[in-house]
């Protein structure tokens, strides 16, 4: 079991090979095959990870089941899980059976498609795994590869438009961080990350042309990792890539995207710009929360106008976000609490938002939403379901998306009234978008011809959504089963984090003397 | 004591005997019908050479007086140059043969060539620089304007040597200058005379020697021939221009900043990031708008060439180190490309035009994939060995304290991955078009395969290409 977490990342990639290697054809048969290869492979790798959470001590904070090897440069290939990663593991495991389920009736190139979620499991498993700067690059951006070819081969009408658009935005934004993971590499003379957290950069101030750089190059390495945390997350006013990226994609591709990539932003600032960058985010983190409140405001606003359903929900998807980066530049344990909690809260269900309009739209081949009203008549398991999520999205008391929302609210309340105010009122904001959207899609009578005829949900959709439903009630009702896992890791980080604010406030404050 | 000069130039003398041995030979019996055969024999004796010099090599030997150096730096030159040359030949053989260009002087010139780059890589003086540099232009020139009844090759080639003719011009006044303040032409010397306040007229001659390599490596702003000479040439021809001599000029250009003037880094520093930072934004932007696969090529080693420069402007070993690396990843990656695009054929016929690429994935999936690895390593999207290049320079440059470069070359590589994006565009997303042919050649598969699987394993350990790069560039730096 010594090698579990390099096993668990790179079993997807294994099956892409095996798909690409020994299966042929085109027909039918081969794309069942093709198919079910990648769902068995999906299954045995969630199946592994449980083996990774049960190995897994919550009160140990340090890293977990670590492996090293030497590589390049001085390099190394070193991969663990502590608190704050091993959930979104488990997340990416959970919902990649489901995601390769949600995609049964694709019909065109099956084997590339499945291949392509496969490479992109172990790329997004190894993002949250590795435990070396440029091994946590090199996944962070190939993940970039096969996410683009699956928005510009397999997505909608507009499909070139918003994958270059992808892929370029987030391309900028991360190789200023590759710039940045170089200095850092030259400063500290390891890329290891375990003993990057525990490097202070350099905070003395110095100016660049004339602007006076607080907090020196610990704010200059922040701005960089915040360059594509900020786009990957993504944070207003970076975000516009989002909802063209999620219209244009595959179903498939948008529970990906929004399930799972999305949160490697937030995940890189728990692990990165928090623990080795504590004077930069002191310093660039009343920004941050300000972003943040008005990405919920705005966006949310934004949201309220859309005639595309998968447009709203990418607008919601930003908003939600908010919580997150809020949340999560608050630096307490309720605010990162909370952040982590959303951002597994979203996954399942956003996700399940997404797959909701895959449904209809692999009925009726249309997102607008005037294109439908009164589905309740026809689809009556459907309706139950979409409401359901809707209630979660909007953060019903009962279901995973209250938690998440209230424990970053709790958190920035005690940092910033301000922010928290203006953050509350997306509260109702999303109340009114996701509502109303519900009201005109579900509700109502039935009248438009082209539904008459419409299916209910099949058994095997019926059997995506329940996994779903169960774990967005299950962590809405008893949260601690996360909060237990986190709790000592995030306490852990947020005490580091006022430590070493505490030494800098101290030195500085000496030299003021 | 000549016996020993000759011992350590033997490579380069074997060479150059078998191809003047191998030009009797042809004239005087079948003249081309003895062409492929000498295609294949001047590969085999490229790679035997290579072999010989990789394992056979140690220390550093000095022939000539200094005249000659032969070091681990030449080396590792040397086999890239040698290997490279090797696959290009190989890669050519059919196509050229099948257009009826594959006369008997082509291998011949080839090797010429290939002694010039070898003499280039281990001049340890300016005449012998001059010496293998002109050699190899001449060689080159002619081999642009193979094809004679093409109005486009013959322009090329004659363009190549006006332009090249005037950039040997600069480099040959600069060394002029360099000779009458230095008083010496032997690198060891010019050192010497470098080491207290060089004079002004040193530095203007250094100058001028600088903007005589721009111009071969096909750094901006002395990059106008190179798209025109890729296009205009075969496409063969192109894929050599864009390898071999790269590796050549740069390795040269490398091996005169730091042995002869390696005491001022600070004088030719600022130069070299200019045309390093001119070069990479020039390369990325130019190429958007390009139709032929042959001008983007040319187009996107310019900008290679700033990358390899960012390592050079370093001034220090491990920039050395970093610009060997960059360059064998880039010919690595240059080979599969142009065996793809050697491969892009109509009815026979070459088609080098991008939009004929439409829904290549549809037909050749295989080849299409490996394509689309290629281009990613080009355009330095990581897990391909291409972005480990980038992470070489970038860390030289942030450590020679240029993060302004670093910054710069990031943004530009950026812009550049729009155009290789482009090609995986028409290639995976575009509508159907007309299709080309679906035969490829062995050769040209096996290369393509090959190097596109390079990129993908390398990044296991680069294929320990790091270590013999370090070790390299120490011998040339210290």
């Amino acid at each position: 079991m010594g090698n579990i977490l390099s096993l668990t990342t790179f079993l997807p990639l294994l099956g892409a090979v095996i798909l690409a290697l020994f299966l042929r054809g085109d027909d039918e048969a081969a794309q069942r095959n093709a198919k079910w290869v990648a769902l068995v492979t999906t299954a045995v790798t969630f199946i592994c990870s449980l083996f990774i959470l049960s190995n897994f001590d919550p009160n140990d904070t340090g890293f977990q089941m670590v492996e090293t090897r030497e590589w390049l440069l001085g390099l190394q290939y070193k991969m663990g899980v502590d608190g704050i990663s091993i959930l979104f593991v488990m997340l990416t495991t959970f919902l990649m059976p489901l995601v390769i389920a949600s995609c049964w009736d694709v019909k065109t190139r099956v084997k590339e498609y499945m291949i392509a979620f496969l490479i992109l499991e172990t790329l997004m498993l190894g993002v949250f795994l590795a435990l070396d700067l440029v091994l946590f690059y090199l996944f962070f951006e190939a993940g970039l590869i096969p996410m683009f070819l699956i928005i510009g081969i397999w997505g909608g009408k507009n499909r070139i438009y918003a994958s270059f658009k992808f892929f370029l935005y987030t391309f900028l934004g991360s190789v200023l961080m590759l710039v940045a993971m170089v200095a850092m590499f030259s400063a500290a003379g390891t890329t290891d990350i375990p003993t990057l957290m525990t490097f202070t950069f350099e905070t003395e101030n110095f100016s660049i042309l004339g602007v006076q750089i607080i907090g020196g190059m610990q704010t200059l390495l922040w701005l960089a990792f915040f360059a594509s945390f900020a786009v990957k997350m993504p944070m207003w006013p970076v975000h516009t890539w989002l909802p063209d990226a999620h219209v244009q994609a595959p179903t498939a591709g948008s529970v990906v995207l929004a399930a799972i990539l999305l949160k490697m932003g937030g995940y890189g600032f728990l692990r990165f710009s928090l623990p080795m960058f504590p004077v930069g985010s002191e310093v660039m983190g009343p920004l941050v929360l300000w972003l943040s409140a008005i990405a919920i405001v705005y966006t949310s606003l934004v949201a309220l106008v859309q005639e595309d359903m998968k447009k709203l929900i990418a607008y919601s998807s930003v908003a939600h976000m908010g919580y997150v980066t809020m949340g999560i530049f608050a630096v307490n344990q309720q605010g990162i609490d909370g952040a982590i909690f959303q951002m597994i809260s979203h996954g399942f269900i956003s996700g399940a938002l997404f797959l909701c309009v895959g449904v209809i739209y692999d009925r009726m081949h249309t997102r607008e939403i005037d294109a439908y009203g009164g589905l309740v008549n026809r689809m009556p398991a459907y309706a139950l379901i979409f409401m359901f999520f809707t209630m979660a999205n909007v953060g019903l008391p009962g279901t995973s998306g209250f938690v998440g929302e209230f424990l970053t609210l709790v958190g920035i309340f005690q940092v910033n009234t301000w922010v928290a105010m203006v953050a509350t009122s997306g509260v109702i904001l999303s109340a009114a978008y996701a509502l109303w959207l519900y009201r005109r899609v579900v509700l109502g009578d039935l009248i438009k011809e082209s539904l008459k005829t419409i299916q209910d949900m099949t058994k095997r959709e019926r059997l995506i959504f329940a996994p779903l439903v169960v774990m967005t009630l299950l962590l809405g009702v008893y949260p601690a089963l996360v909060l237990d896992i986190i709790g000592p890791s995030v306490s852990a980080l947020v005490d580091n984090y006022e430590t070493a604010l505490a030494t800098y406030q101290a030195a500085t404050q000496f030299a003021a003397n | 004591m000549i016996g020993a000069d000759i011992q350590i130039l033997m490579p380069e003398i074997v060479l150059a005997v078998y191809a003047m041995l191998a030009l009797l030979a042809a004239v005087y019996t079948t003249k081309d019908g003895m062409a492929p055969l000498l295609t294949w024999a001047t590969s085999g004796l490229f790679v035997l050479l290579a072999v010989w010099i990789g394992i056979n090599g140690q220390g550093t030997n000095i022939a000539f007086d200094g005249m000659f150096v032969d070091d681990g730096f030449a080396r590792f030159a040397k086999v890239v140059i040698l290997l490279s040359a090797a696959a290009v030949l190989l890669m050519s053989e059919a196509y050229m043969q099948r257009r009826g260009l594959l006369r008997f002087e082509y291998p011949v010139l080839i090797a010429l060539a290939v002694v010039g780059m070898m003499v280039m890589v281990s001049a340890g003086d300016l005449m012998s620089l001059y010496m293998g540099l002109e050699l190899q232009s001449l060689a080159l020139y002619v081999v642009a304007s193979l094809r004679r009844d093409s109005v486009k090759s013959t322009e090329a080639g004659l363009k190549y040597f006006v332009l090249g003719a005037l950039s040997s011009g600069l480099l040959l006044y600069g060394a002029s200058l360099v000779y009458g303040f230095a008083g010496t032409t032997l690198f060891a010397g010019i050192i010497e005379a470098t080491t207290d306040e060089p004079s002004l007229g040193l530095l203007f001659g250094l100058v001028f020697l600088i903007a005589g390599f721009a111009f071969k490596v096909s750094a901006a702003p002395f990059h106008m021939w190179t798209p025109d000479v890729y296009e205009g040439s075969p496409t063969p021809v192109t894929a050599f221009f864009a390898t071999a001599p790269k590796v050549a000029a740069m390795a040269l250009f490398a091996r005169v900043v730091h042995d002869a003037f390696g005491g001022i880094v600070g004088d030719w520093q600022q130069i070299v990031a200019f045309l390093s930072v001119v070069s990479m934004f020039l390369g990325a932007i130019a190429a958007i708008g390009q139709k032929d696969i042959k001008r983007l090529m040319a187009y996107s080693s310019i900008a290679h060439m700033g990358f390899a420069l960012m390592g050079l402007a370093a001034g220090t070993a491990f920039g050395v180190q970093a610009m060997l690396i960059y360059m064998a990843i880039y010919v690595t990656m240059n080979i599969g490309t142009f065996a793809f695009i050697l491969g892009m054929e109509r009815d026979g016929r070459p088609v080098t035009n991008i939009e004929s690429l439409k829904m290549y994935s549809k037909r050749q999936p295989l080849r299409a994939l490996a394509m689309l690895v290629l281009l990613f390593s080009l355009a330095g999207v990581p897990p391909m060995v291409g972005f480990f290049g980038k992470f070489y320079v970038l860390r030289a440059a942030y450590d020679g304290g240029l993060a302004w470069l670093a910054v710069a070359g990031v943004v530009a590589s950026v812009i550049g991955a729009f155009y290789y994006l482009r090609i995986v565009y028409f290639m995976y997303f575009g509508e159907e078009g007309e299709a080309l042919d679906g035969k490829l050649n062995p050769v040209l598969w096996t290369f393509l395969m090959g190097s596109a699987l390079v990129m993908v394993i390398g990044v296991v350990n680069l294929f320990g290409i790091e270590p013999m790069a370090a070790a390299a560039a120490a011998t040339l730096v210290n």
